[in-house]
């Protein structure tokens, strides 16, 4: 770690500040609207109109969740390290603010597009061509800014938050500028130039690399910095970090036939796929290793240290999800995984448990050194911390049973070979497990404002005397 | 104990500032330059993609040959692709499956394996994640229009364990006539083969319909342009 003191430096923290509020207001905000649609698939009356309906704002909670509130913590993150670990401010002010101004103009516009159904009909690139400029317009001035600071640092050597946040920034400009191509009719439709088995493999490059760089690469950046920080310990080992760094840079580009096992895709790229999914667990265990074995020896700082529970679990929860992924990549687990809620809920687990979990842990360290003050209580994160464990849990295992019976139901015939059960049969069955994984996200939505009342307490009793809290 | 002193060793001795300064090695020149490392990881990101999708373009067997008895594929019909466009718009996709996959379960709830053939001029593919809904690669003919009609304005009132919502108001929707062809001339743009008299024909094809009869002319026509050999492997 390069010691560097903040004193007498210039960074500008404010755009941190308000990328670091612009997070926690759309956590709310996507957890909100997931457990909206959530609650939709248990009780369908729920789709009151045609502009709530799940087909139209399910593409608003994934973006919101994705977009708005792993953007915006990316982004208030990348600029605070990349301040700190280089000892200078960032390259550009005025573009920073064109980076924030911009960041949260296309996510306005991103919901005002879904209910009208606006879309281009991709998962996870739904927004329509003249919104996808604006993102990669707006991208770059992230990535140019991130970079040209990187290039003035004072610092020798360029620290490994920076690299994967690097990776991360270089990679989501090819996958956008690819994935999104399309010939427009109006300003709100156009057609993707590609086609059928072209466009699905091309899609879930897309899909699954906005899981492993945006939501993994950029947030092991995260990990790299808040969690040898919030420890007070350096980093395990810097050569597991190289290994895992370009492991993971090379590796994870090649996950996405996987999404397409069985399907028309020819058999060679959905195994190539899942050949090199396996192989992944290597490098992203090498991260989880890395980050819990910072605080080998240290342990019992978990005690006490709510902000570190958060950042550590976190790694539990990535641990386990990039074990799963993989597992759900092989074609026997896949034939019954696929098209499931077990997809589902092994996204959330990464979601949940890895994405929100970090994030949670990262904010909560930053706003009590941005605004230089103690967090306002140290038992609502506790409580936070808990409310969103156990909504997690809850939601992973939910979905857990439903997938696998689902999948089993599917599949399972009577003596004399008919299919046991018809589709109508298993929606039923799925209900119950639909209630509670609702009750899950529930609870993790419940946190989030409690975490958004804690963080707005913290900064309004900023500079404030305060009885003195443990250290969190 | 043994094992992890031997990697904390082996790792630790990799950390000896003096030692790591003695020869530098290229994992250290790239961190002290941001330019190298840039086009590093935009070099290494990259070949996974060049590998696994570029071939998808240029080799034969991608998208199969079909015979000519059994190819029927054609570009969909104005009032379809406006069908098709609502199917897109309500986000459709998100709960069913366009994807047939060749197991027995499969073919005995949905029928035959999907093919890549079947998709080729679907921009984008709609072959779904999720079949939180039954899957509709072949769910044209299997049911009357009335009965779509009547399953997209109250689903419940015909299946009622459904969860899916009530699609009422695509009956007071009318088609935009003047877009039809313009959404035609965009798609011949990237290579769906529609002629003059489509173009020509277009508004006319679409005028006065409601996006309902739109949305069931499209699921009618799903699954059927393919007529199949019976017990022909279609996948290499």
């Amino acid at each position: 770690m390069h010691n560097v003191s903040s004193e007498g430096q210039n960074y500008n923290l404010t755009i941190v500040k308000w990328f670091a509020i612009c997070a926690v207001i759309y956590l709310v905000v996507g957890a909100l609207v997931g457990d909206f649609i959530a609650w939709e698939l248990a009780f369908p009356s729920l789709n009151l109109n045609e502009y709530l309906s799940f087909g139209r704002i399910r593409p608003l909670h994934t973006n919101a969740v994705i977009f708005a509130f792993g953007g915006c913590t990316l982004m208030a993150t990348a600029f605070y390290v990349v301040q700190r670990t280089c000892a200078v401010p960032l390259w550009s002010n005025k573009l920073a603010w064109f980076t924030f101004w911009g960041w949260n103009l296309i996510i306005v516009l991103a919901v005002v597009s879904f209910p009208l159904g606006w879309t281009q009909g991709k998962e996870y690139a739904e927004l329509e061509w003249p919104i996808d400029i604006l993102i990669a317009v707006v991208w770059l001035s992230y990535m140019f800014n991130f970079i040209m600071t990187i290039a003035n640092r004072r610092s020798s050597h360029i620290y490994v938050a920076n690299w994967f946040f690097l990776g991360m920034m270089i990679m989501i400009t090819y996958l956008h500028v690819v994935n999104s191509l399309a010939v427009p009719v109006t300003m709100t439709k156009s057609y993707s130039i590609f086609s059928g088995v072209h466009d699905a493999m091309i899609q879930w490059w897309w899909g699954h690399n906005a899981v492993g760089f945006f939501l993994t690469a950029g947030f092991l950046g995260i990990m790299y910095y808040f969690i040898p920080k919030q420890a007070d310990l350096p980093i395990y080992s810097y050569r597991l970090s190289v290994l895992h760094f370009w492991a993971l840079m090379f590796g994870y580009v090649w996950l996405g036939a996987h999404h397409l096992q069985y399907t028309a895709l020819p058999d060679w790229a959905g195994s190539l796929g899942a050949a090199v999914s396996i192989a992944m667990i290597i490098p992203s265990w090498g991260g989880a290793i890395n980050g819990l074995m910072t605080l080998s020896g240290a342990w019992n700082k978990l005690r006490e240290d709510y902000v570190l529970r958060f950042l550590i679990v976190s790694l539990a929860f990535y641990a386990m999800s990039t074990f799963e992924g993989p597992v759900m990549s092989l074609k026997t687990v896949n034939a019954l995984s696929h098209y499931t809620d077990w997809t589902i809920g092994h996204v959330h687990s990464g979601a949940l448990g890895w994405v929100a979990m970090v994030s949670i842990g990262a904010i909560y360290h930053l706003v009590t050194r941005l605004w230089k003050t103690e967090i306002y209580s140290v038992g609502l994160v506790n409580g936070h911390f808990w409310i969103h464990t156990i909504g997690t849990v809850i939601y992973i295992c939910a979905m857990w049973v439903s997938g696998i019976m689902q999948g089993l139901m599917w599949r399972a015939t009577d003596d004399y070979g008919n299919l046991a059960y018809t589709f109508a049969e298993t929606v039923v069955a799925m209900h119950p497990y639909y209630v509670l994984r609702s009750v899950g996200g529930l609870l993790v939505l419940l946190g989030s404002l409690i975490m958004l009342y804690n963080i707005v307490m913290t900064i309004r009793t900023a500079g404030q005397p305060k009885v003195a809290a443990a250290r969190a | 104990m043994g094992l992890k002193r031997i990697i904390v060793d082996y790792l630790g001795r990799s950390l000896d500032p003096q030692k790591r300064r003695e020869r530098k090695s290229f994992q250290e020149s790239l961190e002290q330059n941001i330019w190298g490392l840039v086009v590093m990881v935009a070099i290494v990101v990259s070949i996974g993609g060049i590998v696994e999708i570029v071939p998808l373009f240029y080799l034969d067997n991608t998208v199969e040959k079909l015979t000519k008895e059994e190819d029927g594929i054609r570009p969909y019909t104005a009032l379809e692709l406006e069908g098709r466009d609502v199917y897109i718009r309500e986000g459709c996709y998100l709960c069913h499956s366009q994807m047939i996959r060749p197991f027995r379960d499969e073919k005995e709830r949905y029928g035959h394996y999907s093919l890549a053939a079947e998709s080729k001029y679907d921009h984008p593919f709609q072959w779904g994640s999720k079949r939180t809904g039954p899957d509709l690669a072949r769910v044209g003919g299997k049911y009357s229009d009335e009965w779509h009609i009547q399953h997209l304005r109250a689903p419940r009132s015909l299946v009622p364990e459904s969860v899916m919502p009530n699609y009422a108001f695509l009956e007071k929707h009318s088609i935009d006539a003047s877009l039809t062809e313009k959404k035609m001339r965009a798609l011949a743009a990237v290579g769906v083969p529609y002629s003059n008299e489509d173009f020509v024909g277009a508004a006319a094809a679409v005028q006065g319909k409601t996006e309902m009869d739109a949305l069931v002319a499209y699921l009618q026509v799903l699954g059927t342009m393919v007529k199949f050999e019976p017990g022909k492997d279609y996948r290499e």
